[in-house]
């Protein structure tokens, strides 16, 4: 019954001055949609970004042999890898699990000479953990266990080769014996990624282990499971199958540590931003509830000198500034769902953002990712520093003097 | 009646701190939006010219000088002739500091343990230092004594990647002219560090003439390479691109590499819209704080009016404290983030997220870069904005009725 004669006591003295409270919560809703559309623009990103550059070649897990990973060196390597991978995928029913094998050659067409890396893989299940088998442009993928080869579109450009002609490769075995090999390229596959689209081939594992005298070894096990978020559970029953002989199974953090410190970079960076825009909204609500309290110094007086405990004021103010906190994250948030539903459907972008996304294997848009996190995460914080923001003139309504208070101008 | 503004100016004055407590909020807000507009504006820059210096220094330099083939297809196919003599005027233009001729070929190094495909550059010692970092950071061993040193400089990744020491041989392998493999052993004479860990994967140095007569291709060369004064202008590009010829391209470092360039532009249409989105936050505060003061003084404005102040003159004079307030906050603001500047001068480590930071293209330390053109930019909009801003107070103030103000309690 007090709260609620408070509560109304609130509602009314907001409208006594329409300009300040509106402009007030007009501050907050423009900080509140600017928030809710950033942080759910930069989840969205994240997301694309672990699950396209983990997709498109390296998988969530990997197991490989100790050393490698530092040293990505020929005899490292995972023995009777092709049977490893099958015991995986019997361990793990839900994993998607592909071996491969890697080496530097030099690669040579009719016309010119470049070192690539060349990756033996199996044909049937690399397409399950790599996206760049269902990026084929010309030709096709691999298909059993002949010497072909998938490779990059501008490797293939720079090469001069297309489907059908024939590459050499040069390099040297896992014994450290001199390997030579011909292959006939059979498709051009196109990721976008300069990176991977410049030099990567890709051979049938079996071919590959053929030609580099890699006597059934490989030289790492890829996995991917169906959240990237979600990797305890699998890594477990993955550690108990490889508990043997020198193996270790790495986490997607290990594989390409740039990719969390890049999201944890730009977080750092725009966290520091959205502070200034939160503390910029608290100064506007600290400046009007302060004047608010200034305005009626003789209306508290007197109330005060007919009883009313400076509590009961404090707790006005508090609820004033709530409603307007309130509203603020109401609007803001209703108005930054809807910017946010807007661009989930026609996708945002700005100059130089695709020659940007291109560098993280992103596509030219960015399509915002909503969750109930993303748009409730920012307006709550807006919302505690502007109650924050009301201690000060509480703090000062609530040593008033009522004689004085009366007194004043 | 016209007012001398000097007297406009004390009143404007006199008016700002007859509340004092809401002029220092209002101050701190636009103190603090300043600060945050110029500080995080450095700190961008300062990311983005981390980013083109390593490039940069990492062997595009400011411009370059290509077989019109080249760039798309990087063989030694599409190499040309040394610089004419038309060409070495244009090369002795004052704002160039320096320039050098290299060959640049694909190749593929191996080590008694294991095989990398890299870039093979060989260039002039004496010409290169100062151009590319790598002449001045060579860490052990020696850098190249001349065109003719039969030594290699490889990176410090790279040395451990193939398990070799300086001192030790390793064998070079790339293709003519002709497409003939050619391959060759040198001796590791020098290792350098690069600021990313890439670039010490990539490249391998070694004398001009010795990689020209190892590969057939007499005196011809794959590249110049020039430095300005400065990669915000490529003044000299104009009569260089006349005196290259047809048979020649020529291209800044921003068609180089069209990530930085995109890059650089994005970031000059990110601070305008980081400068502008700051000051709407801190706008409504500003109108609001002028508001209430306007309110406050409704009476004694009537009353001046009634005394004959022309409208305009009231207008004036709420103008006034609206640039005095700005300007005070300008002040401030601008003191702090230079102050904040200075302070961050070493550079803000950020070695946490350092493997994020170069996938980024930046290094780990991030030094503040204070163009004073984002200054100019920040200030130009606060004062502008502000005044439009006031414009809305000032014109209520301004055309109340005598009357009704001095009637009202």
């Amino acid at each position: 019954m007090i709260y609620g004669i408070t509560l109304s006591l609130a509602w009314r003295n907001l409208w006594r001055q329409p300009w300040r409270t509106w402009l007030t919560v007009v501050a907050m809703v423009f900080s509140n949609t600017l928030l809710v559309f950033m942080v759910s623009l930069q989840f969205g990103m994240y997301r694309l970004m672990y699950e396209n550059s983990l997709n498109m070649f390296h998988g969530h897990l990997q197991v490989q042999a100790e050393g490698y990973l530092d040293e990505p060196w020929m005899r490292f390597s995972v023995p009777g890898i092709a049977a490893l991978a099958s015991d995986l995928r019997t361990a793990v029913p839900e994993a998607r699990v592909s071996a491969r094998a890697s080496a530097f050659v030099l690669v040579s067409s009719a016309d010119r000479s470049y070192g690539v890396q060349l990756i033996g893989v199996q044909p049937d299940f690399e397409p399950a953990v790599s996206t760049l088998p269902g990026l084929i442009k010309a030709g096709r993928w691999l298909s059993g266990t002949a010497p072909e080869a998938v490779i990059g579109s501008v490797l293939a450009r720079n090469l001069k080769v297309q489907p059908g002609d024939e590459l050499t490769f040069l390099g040297s075995g896992r014994d450290g014996s001199f390997a030579a090999a011909v292959a006939t390229v059979v498709g051009v596959f196109d990721s976008g990624a300069a990176d991977i689209d410049r030099s990567l081939i890709e051979i049938p594992l079996a071919a590959f282990q053929d030609i580099f005298s890699m006597d059934g070894h490989g030289h790492s096990v890829v996995i991917s499971m169906p959240d990237v978020f979600d990797l305890d559970p699998a890594k477990a029953a993955i550690r108990q199958s490889i508990d043997d002989a020198g193996l270790v199974l790495h986490h997607w953090d290990a594989l390409q540590p740039g990719l969390r410190q890049t999201v944890q970079a730009d977080m750092v960076g725009s966290w520091f931003m959205y502070a200034v825009l939160i503390a910029l909204v608290a100064f506007s609500v600290l400046n009007t509830q302060l004047m608010s309290v200034l305005d009626r110094t003789r209306e508290f007086g007197i109330v005060m000198a007919l009883g009313l405990k400076p509590g009961r004021l404090g707790r006005l103010l508090l609820f004033e500034t709530a409603i307007m906190a309130g509203l603020g994250l109401l609007l803001g948030v209703a108005l930054g769902v809807a910017v946010v539903l807007y661009f989930q459907v026609y996708g945002f972008s700005y100059p130089g953002l695709e020659e940007a996304a291109a560098r993280f294997n992103l596509p030219g848009r960015i399509y915002p990712s909503a969750s109930f996190a993303s748009v409730i995460l920012g307006p709550l914080v807006v919302f505690a520093a502007c109650l924050a923001a009301a201690v000060y003139p509480i703090a000062k309504l609530l040593r008033m003097q009522p004689v004085a208070a009366m007194q004043a101008a | 009646m016209g007012i001398p503004l000097a007297v406009l100016l004390r009143m404007g004055w006199r008016n700002l701190w007859r509340n004092y407590r809401r002029t220092l909020i209002m101050l701190a807000a636009i103190t603090t939006g300043v600060w945050a507009m110029i500080f995080m504006s450095a700190i961008m820059r300062g990311m983005v010219d981390d980013m083109v210096q390593t490039a940069v220094g990492n062997l595009p330099g400011h411009i370059q000088i290509h077989h019109p083939e080249y760039l798309d297809d990087p063989s030694i196919a599409n190499s040309m002739p040394p610089p004419d003599q038309a060409l070495r005027e244009a090369l002795a233009h004052p704002d160039i500091l320096k320039w050098s001729s290299r060959v640049r070929v694909p190749a593929v190094i191996t080590s008694e343990h294991d095989t990398r495909g890299v870039t093979l550059v060989g260039i002039d010692p004496e010409a290169e230092s100062g151009l590319s970092s790598v002449a001045d950071a060579v860490v052990s061993g020696r850098f190249l004594h001349s065109a003719q040193d039969r030594g290699l400089i490889v990176g410090r990744k790279l040395l451990n990647n193939l398990k070799t020491r300086v001192d030790r041989r390793v064998v070079v392998m790339s293709q003519d002219p002709d497409n003939q493999i050619i391959d060759r052993g040198f001796r590791i004479v020098g290792v350098f560090e690069a600021e990313l860990e890439s670039t010490e994967q990539a490249f391998i140095f070694a004398g001009r003439k010795t990689v020209q007569s190892l590969l057939n291709m007499g005196d011809r060369i794959s590249e110049v390479v020039v430095l300005g004064r400065s990669y915000r202008d490529v003044q000299a590009l104009a009569p260089l691109e006349q005196a290259a010829g047809a048979g020649r391209e020529v291209l800044p470092w921003y068609e180089l590499d069209t990530y930085l360039g995109t890059m650089l532009s994005t970031m000059d249409g990110f601070v305008w819209v980081w400068i502008v989105v700051i000051f709407l936050a801190l706008s409504f505060g500003l109108v609001n704080t002028l508001a209430m003061a306007v309110f406050e003084r409704a009476r004694e404005i009537g009353l001046m009016q009634a005394l004959g102040m022309r409208p305009f003159m009231i207008l004036s004079q709420v103008l006034l404290e609206t640039l005095l307030l700005l300007a005070i906050g300008l002040i401030t603001g601008n003191l702090l983030a230079l102050l904040s500047i200075a302070l961050t001068q070493e550079g803000i480590d950020l070695s946490m997220v350092s493997e994020g930071m170069q996938m980024m293209g930046a290094s780990q330390v991030l030094r503040p870069a204070l163009l004073p053109g984002d200054v100019l930019l920040a200030d130009a909009v606060v004062i502008v904005l502000g005044l439009l801003a006031g414009l809305f107070p000032a014109w209520r103030a301004a055309r109340q009725r005598p009357v009704t103000a001095l009637s009202r309690s």
